[in-house]
């Protein structure tokens, strides 16, 4: 009987199996790259119907995030401004009330305006928790998490554009260590604010009478320790017994 | 004048009036050639009308489980009757019911090999396939039951951006490892042990494709002397390797239920008592499936009374401590101290809407395979495959009666519920026996269902003290010295 298959084919099956295993790989590595939040989302900057600079109202204006987004600390949802607020500053003989770039405002507030509707603006989202997931912004802002552990530099985005990667790893990652991230009360907004920006007397004033023992003696515990976020971050979640939920039922309720 | 043995008081087996000669594992002196060229026959020659007759329904149900698996995904799990407080029916009724009955093939490829039962040989090849069909018809509802079917990769421990990681304390993550683990295994057993054989059709192809198929498969078996070396050897460490798996996979598929505190499942006497139920029921599937084909295919020789009379002994061991680990597990509830254990077993057996279950379950498992005390009884075999099919019905009532009945009944009667199936998941358990019979059925058209080379290896001239060779060899000597 003579041989079914060439000499070539000897080698062939090892051939084949190292060209799957590297192809195996390189499509695992693929997707584990390009199929997450991190790039799937983050850089997500879409054109705006009315081209809103964060970075000249929140950044150099230095208008509070509060202001425009007005619900955050009372809902679990926050809001985008209605028409009506634009209106406050940019209406009839205000600020830039003829800004070409306002024709979207004019024809929704203006009733004299000739292209007058009525239709409010239709911004488009840009963060968008997924229906499965329960997320609510005022237990958020309330216990010390700024707009900026998710939302990023916004007063520095004069288009703003997804900035974090928002996926389940990344609510985690602050769940499991929220000391981290969270800041006195008063700088929820302050999105350039930094540990060290914190005026530490006022900062163990408050922090006494939250816990109930005298700032000297919490003073003295911190004698020797470097005045860091995590230090900061941890009297404030023992303080307020911070306890972020782990459990899957958290958020996916 | 009565020879010594009745003078004794006890009369000798027939098979055993010469000396201790045993009963021959392969009948009527069959030759090397013959076993090759009626296993490969079976292959070569076109199959019989049953064949197609058995295909094309096979088929048709496969289709049918198709059909259900498609509706479940498109509509919801809700299609199926299980709910809260039954959150687990049919759907795992049935794993446990295919995956019990692969335990036959591991048996008697891995145990029976380490512990020398040349028996083996004629069934191991056959009863290793139904394995990894059994099981891979068992893989369906576990996969399905998550609900999101996509999702079914959240059981891997693959790092990822949703941080989701399994559960390592929990059973059913064992249980995730054990199937594949076993699945795996037993897939390249069968493998391995198919080489040579697969080697020998590839030599008696008439046609290019086949050759071509057997010779790619065959990976270039040439039956050398080193080849069997190696084989043996990865044969022995495969079969060392598998034989935990035997004992493990069940148990840990009777951990998802005695590590919980639901009473009827929360009892230490699980393991053992789930691995001998699994192998009493995979041998009543390997029966089951070996009696038809030995007809059909005049594997009388090869597949004899011997065989059947030692699985169905086992059937009869097994059935009896599953027997033992029924009437224990109603003994405790009786003699123990939970109030809870002792009502769950009264609403399991008296009061409860699910006791013909248990009544159907007892009387199939425990109470007919008694029969098979009889001799008579286990060389009958028509007797032996109606018996054996009450045993794959009884062990399918076996687990239908541990899982629903235990949840339906909870601790408190706020939590009560009633459990029946839908016609989604019937439909889809008739279709996991399509599928079963479809992948069976193309195994028997295009693989060796006897291992031809093992066979061979027990036949009496495989020994080199055979008498012929030593005629042979000692007319060899005359002539040298002549």
């Amino acid at each position: 009987m003579g041989n079914i298959f060439p000499t070539w084919t000897n080698w062939i099956a090892v051939k084949v199996l190292i060209c799957l295993g590297a192809l195996g790989t390189a499509v695992v590595a693929l997707a584990w790259y390009s199929w997450t939040p991190k790039y799937t989302r983050v850089g997500y900057m879409p054109q705006q119907p009315i081209p809103f600079d964060h970075s000249l109202h929140a950044g150099q204006l230095g208008m509070d995030c509060r202001y425009c987004h007005s619900f955050v600390e009372n809902s679990s949802h926050s809001n985008l401004p209605t028409a009506e607020l634009c209106w406050n500053c940019h209406g009839p003989g205000k600020v830039k009330s003829d800004s070409p770039k306002l024709e979207l405002l004019r024809q929704a507030m203006d009733v004299n305006d000739e292209n007058y509707t009525g239709e409010p603006i239709k911004w488009v989202q840009i963060h968008e928790t997924p229906d499965y997931a329960y997320f609510n912004h005022s237990a958020h802002v309330n216990r010390g998490v700024s707009c900026v552990e998710c939302h990023g530099r916004v007063d520095q985005m004069p288009v703003v554009y997804h900035a974090k990667s928002l996926s389940m790893g990344f609510c985690l990652d602050c769940h499991r260590a929220p000391e981290k991230h969270l800041r006195p009360l008063d700088q929820i907004t302050n999105l350039a604010w930094e540990a060290d920006d914190v005026d530490r007397e006022k900062f163990y004033e408050e922090l006494s009478a939250v816990k109930g023992v005298s700032a000297q003696k919490l003073k003295e515990a911190d004698s020797n320790k470097d005045w860091t976020q995590e230090l900061l971050g941890k009297h404030l979640k023992e303080g307020w017994a911070v306890n972020p939920p782990q459990q899957c039922a958290s958020c996916h309720r | 004048m009565a020879d010594a043995s009745t003078a004794a008081g006890y009369k000798v087996h027939p098979s055993e009036e010469e000396g201790v000669a045993r009963e021959k594992l392969v009948e009527n002196n069959r030759s090397l050639s013959w076993i090759t060229s009626r296993v490969c026959g079976i292959v070569e020659n076109p199959q019989p009308k049953l064949w197609w007759c058995l295909f094309i329904p096979a088929v048709l149900l496969f289709c049918c489980e198709v059909f259900t698996l498609v509706y479940l995904v498109s509509t919801g799990v809700g299609v199926w009757g299980n709910n809260q407080p039954v959150a687990w029916g049919w759907a795992i009724v049935n794993f446990v019911f295919w995956i019990g009955i692969g335990h036959a093939g591991t048996l008697i490829s891995a145990i029976l090999f380490l512990t020398r039962q040349k028996w083996r040989t004629s069934v191991n090849r056959a009863s290793e396939a139904m394995t990894i069909f059994a099981v891979m018809s068992a893989g369906i509802y576990p996969a399905f039951h998550v609900g999101r079917f996509w999702m079914v990769w959240f059981l891997a421990p693959i790092p990822n951006s949703n941080a989701i990681w399994q559960n390592f304390k929990s059973p059913l993550l064992w249980d995730v490892f054990a199937v594949s683990t076993y699945f795996t295994i037993s897939v390249i057993f069968w493998y391995i042990g198919l080489i040579p054989d697969l080697a020998t059709l590839r030599d008696r192809a008439k046609n290019k494709i086949s050759k071509l198929a057997y010779g790619f498969f065959a990976l270039g078996w040439r039956g050398a002397n080193r080849h069997w070396r190696h084989y043996e050897m990865a044969y022995l460490l495969l079969a060392a390797l598998s034989t935990p798996l035997v004992l493990s996979v069940h148990s840990v598929v009777s951990f998802d239920f005695a590590t919980s505190v639901i009473p009827g499942w929360h009892t230490t006497i699980f393991p053992p008592y789930f691995v001998a139920g699994a192998v009493f029921g995979g041998f009543a599937m390997v029966l089951t499936l070996m009696l038809p084909i030995r007809k059909i295919y005049g594997l009388e020789d090869l597949i004899t009374m011997k065989h059947i009379d030692n699985m169905t002994k086992i059937i009869l061991l097994t059935g009896t401590i599953v027997g033992y680990a029924y009437i224990m597990e109603l003994f405790i509830a009786y003699y123990g101290a939970n109030k809870y254990e002792a009502d769950a077993f009264h609403i399991r057996i008296l009061s409860g809407p699910y006791k013909y279950y248990y009544y159907c379950m007892f009387a199939c498992n425990v109470l007919i395979p008694q029969l098979f005390w009889s001799r008579k009884l286990r060389h009958n075999l028509w007797v032996v495959f109606i018996v054996v099919n009450f045993v794959n019905a009884g062990m399918w009532f076996e687990r239908f009666v541990i899982i629903p009945t235990s949840v339906a009944r909870d601790f408190l009667p706020g939590q009560w519920g009633y459990y029946s199936a839908t016609w989604v998941e019937k439909l889809m358990f008739i279709g996991t026996f399509g599928q079963f019979m479809m992948f069976l059925l193309l195994f028997l058209r295009f693989l060796p269902v006897i291992a031809i080379g093992e066979v061979k290896g027990i036949l009496p001239q495989s020994d080199p003290h055979y008498p012929e060779w030593e005629a042979m060899r000692k007319k060899r000597r005359q002539g040298d010295s002549a």
